[in-house]
């Protein structure tokens, strides 16, 4: 089974750390940012020098204040829709579960922008010879049987690595422990068929940042249609062949009978 | 008259269209130059605009005129349709070729193009349109080949196209329903950021019959305009006849587009109040149920500006369902705005412009409409009369 992180927002404390982390080990170049107005992000979000954010959230829930402090990186899907949608297949999942991306066969349609239900993939807008970039799950920390450098750096614990299963059952655990504390929803344990990364929330995830999403993988109707693709062309193929000789035979009796008109 | 008119009017239009074209050029010259992000509004969360939605998924839906003529002319023997099935195909291959060039602008590293042809990702959509639209465009070139070889003479090259002209046929129209289908299977994967009226399962289904309809509305559009532009004596009966086939097949994509809502109770979606109900209003009223009634009326389909109009309809409602589906009623993750740059209009401007001066080109150059009288009077054998292929000197056995 695919490894698992546990994200649970009432740890975090918002220093970041992990994002200095990611940045260090994947050799990421620096961002030029400027003071927002109305958050203390930075950068405001994913890009293609960045794989991993703090989102800041202001939320008030149930009479209470709350500053939560929400990672975003990519999700690693159980169904990556990136994987399917991508045309020269430069996206694989390794045996942890870790969508990796391969830039050597990719071609830049950004089809994988597209698909990706979380907004993730992003791509290196100001370059002549862009290539996508995104979290890789720290896949060659992860192959080295290390934890990924974000996870290992956090200082609260806030994020907790393991069997994705394993990573279920404690936030199931934690769920019933606290009751009280705790909106009572993984986000991830069931979104579009699931994801490595869950989030534990003591505020609705709409509230802070979280899309809202179906069971259903959005890899399901693509395959189900590419699975009707050989037959699509099969039946096709035949129909039309038949048809031409079927209306060619036609023509010909046609022909026969009005010469033979002619002929009395 | 009507030649003298259109004469006139020709050394503005071209200077017009030269001008659009050169534009073009120079923002394709751009973008290379300096990148995507210089040269257009895309983002990470609008990583598509108006170069897939107008380009790709609107010029591939417009070129349908080629596989449904064909089909019609060479596999239902339906002989009338002859005298628009060459500009139907020049149209198809242009259309085409344009799409592809488009492509390659769009793009990030297109120089890598063959990684993809030589590693495709059968699970993808997109990598069975762009092997379709690759094999597709090929065929079309072999289907408006004869037309080149005729001018030039040629009857060797002539004789090899006619003896594989029915499997070419047979490969362009299969080639082209696996495509028009998959545009269709691409949106499939926007099940969580499409709006919920717009997606749909059957999309595959929808985008496959919209194109079989927008096919001869095309045609009638196009062949319109040029019979006024060149004065080419088109049978009456041509163009009436393919309005005379569209309500029908619109009436099967209204059949399946209000069913799929009925089968999985969404039908409420219709009344919600989202601006994209707007926009399903306007496609279904103005580009499905007005043109069904329209062209179900002999007296549109006789009268030639009321048949334009009508066809156009058509055309315009399969646009701003295309629009819709893969841009207006698609949300940005992460959320941003898109309005396309300047020079991504001047991109796909600039490509309609060449597309309209090729076609300019071929219609002075070819024979367009050989067949323009029809000429079933003398029924000549089936195999000897292949339309596009042979003025009938050429064809041995005529």
């Amino acid at each position: 089974m695919g490894k698992g992180v546990l994200v649970d927002l009432t740890k975090c404390i918002g220093c970041r750390a992990c994002q200095v982390a990611c940045k260090q080990w994947n050799e990421l170049p620096v961002e030029d940012t400027k003071v927002q107005g109305d958050t203390i992000a930075n950068p405001p979000g994913l890009s293609g020098k960045t794989y991993t954010t703090l989102a800041f959230k202001e939320v008030e829930h149930d009479g209470q204040f709350h500053w939560v402090f929400a990672k975003n990186q990519c999700m690693h899907c159980q169904y990556a829709g990136c994987k399917t949608a991508c045309l020269v297949g430069a996206f694989d999942k390794t045996e942890f579960g870790a969508i990796v991306y391969e830039k050597n066969k990719c071609i830049g349609c950004r089809y994988c922008q597209m698909a990706c239900p979380f907004g993730v993939p992003a791509y290196e807008w100001w370059s002549r010879t862009p290539w996508i970039q995104k979290c890789t799950f720290c896949a060659d920390l992860q192959s080295n049987g290390l934890t990924p450098a974000c996870i290992s750096t956090c200082p609260t614990d806030a994020l907790l690595f393991g069997e994705r299963d394993d990573m279920i059952k404690e936030g199931k655990q934690r769920i019933a422990a606290n009751p009280d504390k705790y909106v009572n929803h993984i986000y991830g344990e069931k979104e579009v068929g699931g994801t490595a990364w869950m989030y534990l929330s003591a505020v609705p995830f709409e509230e802070v940042g979280f899309y809202p999403m179906r069971e259903e993988p959005v890899t399901h109707n693509v395959d189900n249609a590419m699975f009707a693709v050989p037959f699509g062309l099969a039946v096709v193929a035949t129909a039309m062949t038949g048809c031409y000789f079927i209306f060619k035979r036609r023509r010909k009796l046609a022909q026969a009978k009005s010469r033979s008109g002619e002929g009395k | 008259m009507q030649n003298q008119e259109a004469q006139k009017r020709f050394p503005w239009g071209s200077l017009v269209l030269t001008a659009v074209a050169v534009l073009g050029l120079v923002a394709i010259v751009y973008r290379f130059l300096y990148g995507l992000g210089a040269s257009t509004n895309l983002s990470d969360g609008r990583a598509w605009g108006i170069w897939i939605s107008f380009d790709l998924y609107i010029g591939v839906a417009l070129a349908a005129g080629g596989f449904t003529l064909a089909a019609a002319v060479y596999i239902f023997a339906r002989e009338k349709y002859h005298a628009v099935i060459r500009p139907a195909i020049l149209t198809a291959f242009i259309g085409y070729t344009l799409v592809i060039l488009a492509l390659l602008v769009d793009l990030g590293q297109p120089w890598f193009i063959w990684k993809f042809i030589l590693h495709p990702n059968i699970h993808s959509p997109l990598a069975e349109v762009g092997l379709c639209v690759m094999l597709y465009t090929i065929v079309l070139a072999l289907e408006f080949s004869p037309v080149v070889f005729e001018r030039l003479n040629w009857r060797v090259p002539m004789k090899w196209i006619r003896t594989i002209q029915i499997p070419l046929i047979v490969a362009g129209i299969t080639l082209s329903t696996l495509h028009q289908s998959s545009l269709g299977g691409m949106a499939l994967i926007f099940s969580e950021t499409l709006d919920m009226l717009w997606y749909s399962p059957i999309l595959p289904l929808l985008f496959l019959i919209s194109a079989i309809a927008v096919g001869p509305a095309m045609v009638i559009v196009e062949g319109s305009l040029t019979s006024r532009a060149f004065g080419h004596q088109l049978g009456r009966d041509v163009l009436s006849g393919l309005g005379k086939v569209i309500p029908v097949i619109l009436g099967i994509y209204l059949a399946f587009k209000i069913g799929d809502l009925v089968v999985t109770r969404q039908l409420g979606l219709i009344f919600s109040t989202s601006s994209y109900t707007i926009l399903w209003w306007v496609e279904v009223l103005f580009g499905v149920v007005l043109p069904m009634i329209l062209l179900s009326r002999p007296s549109v389909r006789e009268h030639a500006w009321k048949l334009f109009g009508a066809a156009g309809l058509v055309v315009l409602g399969v646009m701003l369902n295309r629009f819709t589906i893969s841009w207006f009623a698609l949300e940005a993750r992460p959320a941003v705005g898109y309005f396309p740059h300047w020079m991504e209009f001047a991109v796909s401007a600039g490509l309609v412009a060449w597309a309209v001066a090729i076609v300019m080109v071929c219609n002075k150059v070819l024979v367009m409409h050989e067949h323009a009288e029809p000429e079933h009077a003398e029924e000549p054998e089936l195999e000897g009369k292949p339309g596009i292929m042979v003025e009938p000197g050429a064809a041995p056995g005529n």
